[in-house]
């Protein structure tokens, strides 16, 4: 096992992560708390590191009406989800369900390094856990 | 100066943190391994490996004698017999099988097993699940949370209802608090309770006796105490271990079988079905002794001067919250950094060459009595060195600023 000493010594990878944009998401949270009026929610935790989050979606017609979140954990768990719920308004669930995890890296627009990929990626896997078990287009035609 | 009293540079014998852009402050976790103990394992692989308790043939008899001295040295360090020593895989093997073995037997339902608030979930879930098979109840004991110390007022009331197992930690693996446990063995044996202590924390610090103790059963991992993975070490008092039944099955665990039935074999060995991880063993009594070479004191000292130094280093930041406050704490300190996620404190600290833990440290109990989350855990170690607090302040002084630019 060696360190890159290079990195070490100016600050690295990590401190790249943190960018204002990250930091922002994560400390003014867009669409945080419960939603009323959901359709459907999705719960998960990363069990590696306790990261904790909570989607809420109101679908109508196939189509994601809100979206909003509740997280507890790392900044980069908590700036993704947040950044997630503003991408998912207005979307179709089933083009949500093929978003690729290449997306959510896209936002954060920051190399996310080894380990912290996992929380990176903890929110879309929530949200389409969510999403899927709606089953949006068909709940949304019984209105 | 506690460090003075070490001969030569610890750091030496630690191949590992032979690169200088490591500092290492997550031996809570697992010990970083000095070569002695690398050295023995291959040594028996290469000069003596062969099963154990098998064949009458020389190398079998070499392991086999190898392996009943690891076990005799390990029985040394905590002042016991080599039968009262089962080897398991880890402290939460050992964990298990008492409470299946032990359990199993003698807890009916309404009987009560205590815990306290402060345990590792390995000392935690074990017991849940004994409950829930068994119809028992589980008491815990609480902490004191300004100190994170054991509650000693709490634990009389929770003795008063006779539970028939106290089963606690001897130093809090969030807290560091030591447990004063002599004392708490005493009250809990004039309420008819047996205890088993979590050793996991204190065994690599500290010189543990268990006839001093009066412990019934004790448990720690070897691979805390400078050994390998793998490894870990239950002690049962004979008398109640003569008297548990197996856990696991099978080869080396019996001394008759028929096709209708088995006979079991004595202690220690009713309790290790199977080939065991002998080079592992051999390890574990290679890292204890590497441990009293030094001498118990002198390592104790150590890690005390280094927890009470890191303690006064981290109160001098202002954003930095100690988890606890108490002067009876050994070798480690977790704390909160305001405005700063613990995963995201742990990233830009291992950025700095910082290596610490942070999460829940596995006691989500304890937690979510202080109403947070997660924390940072620093750990120390004999081969820890001021310097190494120095750039752990460093460190955190960098991801405020990342933080907060």
């Amino acid at each position: 096992m060696t360190m890159d000493a290079a990195m070490v010594a100016q600050g690295g990878a990590a401190s790249q992560m943190y960018q204002e944009l990250i930091l922002d998401h994560f400390r003014n949270p867009r669409n945080w708390g419960k939603l009323d009026g959901a359709t459907c929610h999705g719960h998960d935790v990363n069990t590696s590191c306790g990261d904790e989050i909570t989607f809420w979606f109101d679908v109508k017609a196939g189509v994601i009406n809100n979206a909003s979140f509740e997280a507890r954990g790392c900044a980069i768990s908590q700036a993704a989800a947040s950044m997630l719920t503003d991408r998912l308004k207005g979307l179709a669930v089933d083009d949500a369900l093929r978003l690729e995890k290449q997306h959510v890296l896209d936002e954060l627009g920051v190399p996310i390094s080894g380990m912290r990929l996992k929380c990176a990626l903890l929110p879309l896997k929530v949200a389409k856990m969510a999403l899927a078990q709606d089953d949006g287009a068909l709940q949304g035609q019984s209105f | 100066m506690a460090e003075s009293k070490l001969k030569h540079d610890i750091r030496q014998d630690f191949p590992l943190l032979h690169d200088r852009s490591i500092v290492y402050l997550d031996s809570a976790a697992t010990s970083q391994k000095p070569k002695a103990v690398l050295d023995a394992q291959r040594r028996f692989y290469e000069t003596s490996n062969a099963n154990v308790h098998r064949g009458v043939h020389r190398l079998s008899v070499a392991a086999t004698e190898s392996f009943e001295a690891a076990r005799a040295a390990i029985a040394a360090f905590i002042n016991a017999e080599p039968e009262e020593i089962v080897f398991v895989r880890n402290a939460t093997e050992g964990i298990n099988l008492f409470a299946r073995s032990w359990g199993a037997a003698n807890v009916r339902p309404n009987e009560l097993i205590a815990l306290t608030t402060m345990e590792h979930h390995s000392n935690i879930v074990p017991w849940q699940q004994l409950a829930q098979a068994r119809g028992c109840d589980i008491a815990y004991v609480p902490f004191i949370k300004e100190s994170g110390e054991l509650d000693l007022e709490q634990l009389g009331l929770v003795l008063e209802k006779k539970p028939k197992l106290l089963s606690l930690t001897h130093v809090s693996n969030v807290f560091g608090t030591v447990t004063p446990m002599a004392e708490v063995v005493a009250k809990a044996h004039v309420a008819g309770t047996l205890v088993l202590v979590d050793a996991c924390q204190s065994a690599p610090h500290i010189a543990l006796d268990v006839k001093k103790l009066g412990c019934d059963a004790l448990v720690f991992s070897g691979h805390k105490t400078l050994g390998p993975m793998g490894v870990g070490v239950l002690y049962v008092r004979k008398k109640l271990l003569e008297i548990m039944p197996p856990f696991l099955s099978g080869g080396e665990m019996i001394k008759t079988v028929t096709l209708d039935r088995a006979t079991y074999n004595d202690v220690p060995h009713r309790f290790e079905a199977g080939t065991p991880d002998v080079a592992g063993a051999i390890g574990v009594a290679t890292g204890l002794r590497y441990l009293q070479n030094i001498g118990m004191e002198v390592v104790e000292a150590h890690v005390r001067e280094l927890t009470d130094y890191a303690v006064r280093k981290l109160a001098t930041l202002p954003y930095v919250k100690l988890l606890n406050k108490s002067a009876n704490r050994l070798g480690l300190v977790s704390f909160t950094v305001d405005g700063v996620p613990a995963h995201d404190v742990a990233s830009l600290l291992d950025e700095k060459g910082v290596c610490v833990r942070s999460g829940h440290h596995c006691a989500m109990p304890l937690h979510a009595e202080l109403g947070i989350e997660q924390s940072v855990r620093a750990s120390f170690s004999i081969y820890n060195v001021r310097e190494d607090v120095d750039a752990l302040i460093e460190a955190l002084e960098h991801c405020r600023k990342v933080f907060f630019r």
